[in-house]
């Protein structure tokens, strides 16, 4: 079996004095997406910043294609073809929203054709490209940053709860704009509690709890096993 | 460099409209340079005195904002405050000075392009020095502190003192008098006032650079990356680039226009000391607040009021010099807790 394009090894953080992650495993393969789920609070945030190096990992070891990154800088994670989009969004608010693009194509201009699919995917973007991004909604906001992510070919994706706190007809607007990435052969981790959206874009799942990933598998395997959900995730999702 | 896009965009840019009472908002803070001025005007009466006090004003402003802008976006980068900013304006002070001296046949001589040149290559060598001494400080002091804002201050108050001291080793311990470039010492008639050619020429140093650094801050990636790094550095770690050296490069260049500053300073007031550039944080510091911390332009807008309104006290109400400024924070801060241009920061 190939390599997959990250794993994560008995990963271990602290925050301050506290044990966050307790030993992670967790591979992410080639051309899928694999969906990190689990309640509020057991590390799924944690991990993504882990892996991007905003907190570094005191055990264990974020292998990315091959190559252990945990003691790697941040910024040398990313343009090694990381696009990261945090749950808090990271707008830069006094930006415009195409300065906030422009810096996000670190290697160069932001090439013509991949702004109109951006445009396409995210209107809203286009209609506001001059505005400061401040000014935007938080849906827009939450377009924008995921535009970001997409501003470069990138080899991975960390995507921290892209649908959180959007109206119903903007959760789909997302969920298409995923959805034409996967199809491209993206690799992808993907925070979503959002079920329905998780089970229509997830080809593999990981569950969190305690700072652990306590259990892996295909995402079919835990959509269509109702009782499997409520053991893991204490969520039952009838009609969902 | 340009970050501007060839090509608009197909759809239509359509920008939020705001309400009248929004732009009012943003806009009053660069309203309130030109309503000082008229205030002073109404309050002094008198045409060539209050033109004489408003561009010296707008000079000692210039001047204070060379001195303060790299210190806002230290602050807003990085968090840092750097109590030993002070110094790089006092060593550019007397490094700028020596090189006058030396170069006394240019600076004598009834010649512009000659004064020009040697004030360029005093210029050139406190900027110089006072980068390089920068980079040190930064390297040295400044990185061992990083988040801990109560040992930057005691680190950095401690540079200072250090500097200071060595400027008395170097250049002994009295204050050094000196005369300006033959050309800049005369004065222009203008409505009947006096308007002395050297601060013509502070308000117009002091204008290119704040545009030029406008533009460099606006148009180049550079720039944008400082911005950013001024909201949120964690993302702008997390798009690719090293905000270390961007605050590195950042601190440098401040320390070096510090330095342009004491120059500047120096050729005003005629006299030099040790002591000129912490002195002068005092006003910077007001300055970097009132502006709001990491804002070039709330620096900008804040240095001019600070000039003009140390003028127009000292000519309306002697007494009341010395407070004004303390006065205009509060009244500032009352109105604006974060400042007149606050940055929108993550955390
Ligand atoms: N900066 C911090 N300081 C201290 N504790 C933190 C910090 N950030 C997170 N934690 C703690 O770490 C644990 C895991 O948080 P994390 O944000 O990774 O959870 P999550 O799975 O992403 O939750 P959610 O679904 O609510 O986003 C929580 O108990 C949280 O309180
Ligand atoms: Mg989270």
């Amino acid at each position: 079996m190939a390599e997959p394009m990250l794993r994560l090894d008995g990963v271990q953080t602290d925050i301050g004095r506290y044990h966050i992650l307790s030993g992670v495993d967790l591979e992410v393969p080639r051309g899928e997406v694999t969906m990190l789920l689990g309640r509020n609070g057991v590390g799924k945030t944690t991990t993504l910043r882990t892996i991007m190096g905003h907190w570094r990992a005191k055990a264990g070891r974020v292998l990315f294609d091959g190559q252990d990154i945990a003691k790697v800088p941040t910024p040398a994670i990313a343009r090694m073809g990381v696009g990261f989009v945090p749950e808090d969004m990271g707008i830069f608010s006094d930006l415009t929203v195409e300065e906030n693009m422009t810096l996000a194509a670190v290697s160069g201009p932001l090439a013509p054709a991949r702004r109109d699919r951006i445009f396409a995917a995210f209107p809203p973007l286009a209609a506001f490209w001059r505005a400061p991004a401040g000014t935007l909604s938080g849906g827009q906001k939450q377009m924008l940053s995921i535009a970001r992510a997409m501003a470069e070919e990138r080899r991975l994706y960390l995507i921290d709860e892209p649908t959180k706190g959007l109206a119903p007809a903007i959760v789909s607007t997302m969920a298409q704009a995923l959805r034409e990435l996967k199809a491209e052969g993206a690799s992808m981790l993907l925070v979503e509690q959002n079920f329905a959206v998780a089970r229509a874009l997830g080809d593999r799942a990981a569950v969190m709890e305690g700072g652990r990933v306590i259990w892996t598998g295909a995402m079919a395997e835990l959509a269509n096993d109702a009782a499997l959900q409520e053991r893991l995730m204490g969520l039952s999702v009838e009609g969902a | 460099m340009s970050v501007q896009s060839e090509a608009a965009p197909a759809h239509r840019p359509t920008i939020a409209a705001l309400s009248p009472r929004d732009r009012l908002a943003r806009a009053a803070p660069f309203l309130l340079v030109p309503v000082l001025v008229l205030l002073g005007f109404a309050l002094i009466g008198s045409v060539p005195t209050w033109l004489t006090l408003t561009v010296s004003g707008l000079a000692m402003g210039m001047m204070i904002f060379i001195m303060a802008s790299g210190l806002t976006l230290v602050f807003g980068l990085m968090d840092v405050i750097n109590f030993g900013h002070g110094a790089f304006i006092s060593v550019g002070a007397f490094v700028g000075i020596s090189v006058l001296a030396a170069l006394g046949d240019w600076t004598g001589a009834a010649s512009l392009g000659l004064n020009m040149a040697a004030v360029l290559a005093a210029v050139m060598a406190a900027m110089a020095a006072t980068g390089a001494l920068g980079w040190g400080f930064e390297r040295v002091l400044v990185r061992p502190v990083y988040g801990a804002h109560l040992r930057q201050i005691l680190v950095t108050v401690g540079g200072l003192i250090v500097i200071e001291q060595m400027i008395h080793v170097v250049w002994g311990p009295d204050e050094i008098f000196l005369t300006r470039p033959e050309m800049l010492k005369g004065a222009t008639l203008f409505l009947g006032a006096a308007i002395e050619t050297y601060r013509l020429l502070a308000v117009a140093v002091g204008l290119v650079l704040f545009v030029a650094m406008r533009l460099v801050l606006r148009r180049t990636r550079i720039g944008l990356i400082v911005r950013a790094g001024v909201q949120n550095g964690e993302m702008v770690e997390a798009l690719g680039y090293r905000l270390r050296l961007v605050f590195i490069g950042t601190f440098v260049a401040g320390s070096a226009l510090a330095g342009l500053g004491g120059v500047m300073w120096g050729l005003y007031q005629e006299v030099i000391t040790a002591g000129m550039g912490e002195q002068m944080m005092i006003l910077v510091f007001i300055v970097v607040i009132i502006g709001g911390l990491g804002s070039v332009e709330g620096a900008f807008i804040g240095a001019l009021m600070v000039g003009l309104l140390q003028n127009y006290v000292a000519f309306l109400a002697p007494k009341l010099a010395l407070v004004s400024n303390i006065g205009l924070m509060t009244v500032i801060l009352m109105w604006r807790p974060e400042g007149m241009l606050p940055v929108v920061r993550a955390k």
